[in-house]
């Protein structure tokens, strides 16, 4: 590849996410007030999208191979607890996240 | 209040929320400087791209396409393909990023799965300027990934360091925040029809390829079921 092809691939990616991005604030312009089912979805999304996020994180996780999913499964169940006690992400978030390099690290470390 | 004041004030409202993505960012943006540093790419490369593309799994998928031979439509494509969730991020933020000028553009183009989960999810504190407010999480987001990504560049294969597991960081930034949406919202059926639609086609359809699956089943039942989520 010349450096030249280089650019015009880097510049697609950078074409094709920010169109991504943009499309939606290009269709619904903001003068205009947005389609009453527009809105319902803008409502009804986040929910779904933030669990959609959270299948998308673990997708590579096995339950048949490797550890099963049981450090995911025993970190994710920690940051729940700690986050229904505490309410405080930052705590849910650093919790949770030392909990699986420790299991990875001692309990997992096949 | 000043303008200068007015900006400084959003400014300290929001790091504290861009904490986890700190610590996520260092360790995905180092590990991408460095991918590319092995894969022979000057410093300047990773910089570039996380800049411009700022958008992590593309900008991976991007260094293979850069080694393999010119192929500009597969290229557009895959692109598009693998950012397809910004639109939904774009149909969700329609209303908040509404009359926020010149901000907007900036908003809309920094607009990563990191920075939407904040925007999105956060009440704008009172008395911080909500425009300003969405701008810092934005911009120190993608100061975060850019920083990183250059100096995984630079040091390359001068660092070595046990970091397995850290990028479970980010597995737990959106674990939290789903279970913040859901602690707060008054009906809990969009959720469980996200977890049950992305679940269903990731049996279905596998890792690498379920996401856009997954989209277009919630679009589905989420307007089949309208009236009755609405009511």
């Amino acid at each position: 590849m010349t450096f030249t092809e280089q650019l015009i691939t880097i510049g697609l990616c950078v074409l094709g996410t920010y169109l991504t991005r943009a499309l939606p604030f290009m269709i619904f312009s903001e003068k205009r007030a947005t389609p009453k089912y527009i809105r319902y979805l803008g409502d009804a999304l986040p929910s779904a999208i933030f669990a959609m996020l959270v299948v998308y994180c673990l997708k590579d996780v096995s339950i048949v191979e490797g550890n099963h999913g049981l450090p995911e499964f025993l970190s994710i169940v920690l940051i729940i607890v700690l986050h229904l006690r505490w309410r405080q992400m930052l705590i849910s978030i650093s919790g949770g996240t030392v909990c699986y390099m420790l299991l990875l690290r001692l309990v997992f470390n096949s | 209040m000043s303008d200068r004041k007015k900006i400084l004030s959003a400014l300290r409202a929001a790091f504290p929320f861009t904490v986890p993505i700190m610590t996520g960012f260092c360790f995905l943006g180092l590990a991408y400087g460095i991918y590319m540093n092995v894969l022979g790419f000057g410093v300047l490369y990773p910089t570039l791209m996380a800049a411009l593309i700022f958008g992590g799994s593309l900008e991976f998928v991007a260094a293979t396409m850069l080694l393999a031979p010119f192929a500009p439509i597969q290229t557009f494509a895959v692109a598009v393909m693998i950012q397809a969730r910004h639109l939904f991020y774009g149909l969700a933020m329609l209303e908040k990023y509404k009359g926020l000028g010149l901000k907007r553009q900036y908003l809309i183009f920094g607009l990563c799965d990191e920075t939407f989960a904040i925007n999105c999810s956060t009440r704008v504190p009172s008395g911080i300027d909500r425009g300003w407010f969405y701008f810092w999480v934005t911009l120190l987001n993608q100061s975060y990934w850019v920083t990183s990504a250059m100096l995984g560049g630079l040091l390359g294969e001068v660092l070595t360091f046990n970091t397995e597991g850290l990028g479970f960081v980010m597995t737990a930034m959106f674990v939290v925040i789903w279970l913040e949406q859901f602690l707060t919202e008054g009906r809990h059926v969009t959720s469980l029809i996200g977890f049950a639609a992305s679940m269903a086609c990731l049996i279905a359809f596998g890792s690498d390829s379920f996401l856009i699956p997954s989209m277009v089943l919630i679009l589905i039942v989420l307007t089949a079921f309208r009236l009755r989520i609405e009511r």
